[in-house]
């Protein structure tokens, strides 16, 4: 693996080069929180950022995204439609962890869904590790570094004055070679990296147990858990807007005179409106059911289908709950209960 | 790479009307292309995506057999948007399909077996697909004696009329087609609910597979029969449905537990829905 270092104030100029050849989407400071905005200039990344209020998921899996377009009855332009070749700065480790796990949703053996995949393909990720998690990260109990860099196309490390830069695919060496500010990482730079690192992960204090979790579910179906849990629960759905995993959608047509698109929207099994079939009937009637639902499609169904936990640990759902439903407690509860 | 979301255009070559209360129509649909129509292979059982652009999709079981060639077809209950926008269509207009999705009747544990098929109201459609494909040419000697109930509140709800009174006059087939209240019609020749009529029948269970697909009252009643008669929960086989919007397993609101109806199912024997939670 190569690395190469940058100066703090080089990294700006550095975004600088990429913009015009790339819609560069990174950190920006909004009025009271940090999204991923595409940026006209280095100035307008915010670095200091610890994450993202949203989860960068809809880089790949937008929150409503036009499928196809119709006229009159009859489909005239067929989707997916080009979003250009995207450079996505400064992307959290679990984050990243979380578009594999979409990936397994979107690109399988079964079906292969072309929106999904002609963005992911397009897409040059420049991952970077975490100095200061927040204190909802619980990303190390599902098995992420905050320093890994595992799917990043380059891993940026900030270790100070300087970012060390690890290339890690074709696609970053094509990158780091569009700005010529880049020197090699000495050994100082590397032991300052592995330090950064180490550190990050023991800040993260909080630790739930994943290991078991799925088979305890297995038996609780039917128990009375349930039926408490989702009693604080709005059903707002916040929590899965801004998970990185969640990817339940809905497809409608929108149409005006004769013209109009068909969309993909988020949808949410939190909302009541999402299994209920035009007969009136609704397998999933109440908070209870939902709640149910979304717990057990994270910890159980989709370890059973998917192999691994719907879940990085990031601690959107817990920060931006306003009735502050903490995963992790959730997670304890049943792990005790 | 191919588009699993495009649908395939198919012109409406005929619309049966099928009940008395005119809310069950059948669509005959023809593919505009034949290559699509190469690409669209099924099997009794599967469902697809009907596309009404400006309306949306819905998912409708085929109620056409895979040896009926030259068009699918597809009988529609008029409830939401896009089937009431589907019944509100004439012959010669132009709509989407896309699939076919989810699983098939499972005709590999049928052959060699009697066959017992259950059906109730308008969820006989995938049943007739089943039924049509069992009695065409070389099919039926793959399967033993086929035994079919089917019931509906009465006769003018009862679909798939002429076809059912030719069954009747067939040897290869056992017609038991009854209705909740005659009201003085002259056919069917039965009156009685699904479940009375199958314990009077009495198929035997022995070597035997049971496709059981109506509404809810009538599975809830006819499965102690069907126990009763003898026939193990992996021999009684039903067809679920649930609200779908993709088909094909990525929009997430049709499992059941950890099973997809659109990608698992639809068909699953009620040995499986045992396993599986109690939420659909």
């Amino acid at each position: 693996m190569e690395e190469k270092v940058i100066s703090r104030e080089k990294v700006v100029t550095f975004i600088d080069t990429l913009i015009g050849k790339y819609y560069v989407f990174a950190p920006v400071k909004k009025k009271d929180f940090i999204s991923f905005d595409e940026v006209k200039s280095g100035n307008e990344v915010y670095l200091g950022y610890r994450n993202s209020k949203d989860s960068p998921k809809r880089f790949l899996f937008p929150q409503s995204e036009v499928m196809l377009r119709y006229e009159k009855g009859r489909l005239i332009e067929e989707g997916p439609f080009d979003y250009g070749k995207r450079v996505i700065f400064g992307i959290r480790p679990c984050d990243i962890k979380g578009f594999s796990l979409l990936n397994k949703v979107f690109d399988n053996h079964d079906f292969r869904d072309p929106y999904f995949i002609t963005k992911r393909d397009s897409i040059i990720l420049i991952g970077m590790g975490c100095r200061e998690p927040q204190t909802t990260c619980f990303c190390t109990s599902l098995g992420i570094d905050p320093g890994s860099s595992d799917g990043a196309d380059l891993f940026i490390t900030d270790i100070g004055n300087k970012y060390v830069f690890q290339i890690l695919t074709s696609k970053g060496e094509g990158i780091i070679s569009e700005y010529d500010g880049f020197n090699d990482a000495e050994k100082a730079d590397l032991d300052m990296k592995e330090k950064v690192s180490e550190d990050a992960k023991e800040r993260i204090r909080t630790k739930v147990e994943i290991s078991g979790l799925k088979e305890k579910l297995d038996g609780m179906f039917e128990d009375p858990f349930w039926s408490d849990l989702h009693e604080k629960c709005i059903g707002c759905a916040i929590c899965t807007y801004l998970c990185p995993t969640c990817h339940c959608f809905d497809i409608e047509d929108e149409t005006v005179n004769d013209k109009g698109v068909r969309r993909r929207n988020w949808d949410s099994c939190m909302f009541p409106l999402f299994t209920l079939h035009t007969s009136g009937h609704n397998p999933r009637e109440s908070g209870k059911e939902r709640m149910r639902q979304r717990i057990m499609h994270k910890f159980n169904y989709f370890v059973s289908y998917w192999g691994d936990t719907a879940c990085v640990g990031c601690g959107r759902c817990i920060i931006n709950c306003p009735v502050n439903m903490d995963l992790r407690k959730v997670i304890n509860n049943i792990n005790h209960g | 790479m191919q588009n699993p979301y495009k649908p395939y255009p198919v012109r409406i070559r005929r619309i049966i009307i099928e009940n008395d209360t005119r809310d069950l129509k059948t669509f005959e649909l023809v593919f505009l292309n034949k290559e699509d129509e190469e690409c669209f292979r099924y099997t009794p059982g599967q469902f697809a995506e009907l596309s009404v652009y400006g309306a949306g999709e819905s998912p409708i079981g085929i109620a056409s057999s895979p040896t009926e060639k030259g068009f699918i077809k597809f009988t529609v209950k008029k409830m939401g948007v896009v089937t009431t926008a589907l019944h509100n269509m004439e012959e010669g207009q132009v709509i989407g399909i896309r699939g076919p999705y989810g699983n098939w009747y499972p005709f590999h544990l049928m052959e060699g077996k009697d066959i017992v098929v259950i059906g109730g109201g308008f969820a006989f459609t995938t049943l007739r697909s089943a039924i049509v494909y069992m009695l065409h040419g070389e099919n039926r000697k793959r399967f033993g004696k086929i035994t079919c109930i089917y019931g509906a509140r009465n006769a003018g709800e009862l679909i798939y009329k002429p076809e059912l009174k030719e069954w009747e006059e067939r040897s290869d087939i056992d017609m038991y087609v009854t209705v909740d209240k005659l009201n003085g019609d002259p056919w069917p020749a039965r009156e009685g609910f699904v479940p009375a009529v199958t314990k009077e029948i009495a198929p035997s269970s022995e070597n035997s597979i049971c496709l059981v697909c109506g509404p809810q009252i009538m599975i809830k009643f006819t499965i102690p029969v069907l126990t009763e008669l003898g026939f193990p929960p992996d021999r009684i086989i039903n067809s679920l449905e649930m609200r779908m919007k993709c088909g094909i397993g990525k929009c997430g609101r049709c499992n059941i537990g950890n099973r997809y109806v659109c990608k698992d199912g639809p068909i699953f024997s009620l040995a499986q829905l045992n396993e599986m939670p109690d939420e659909y």
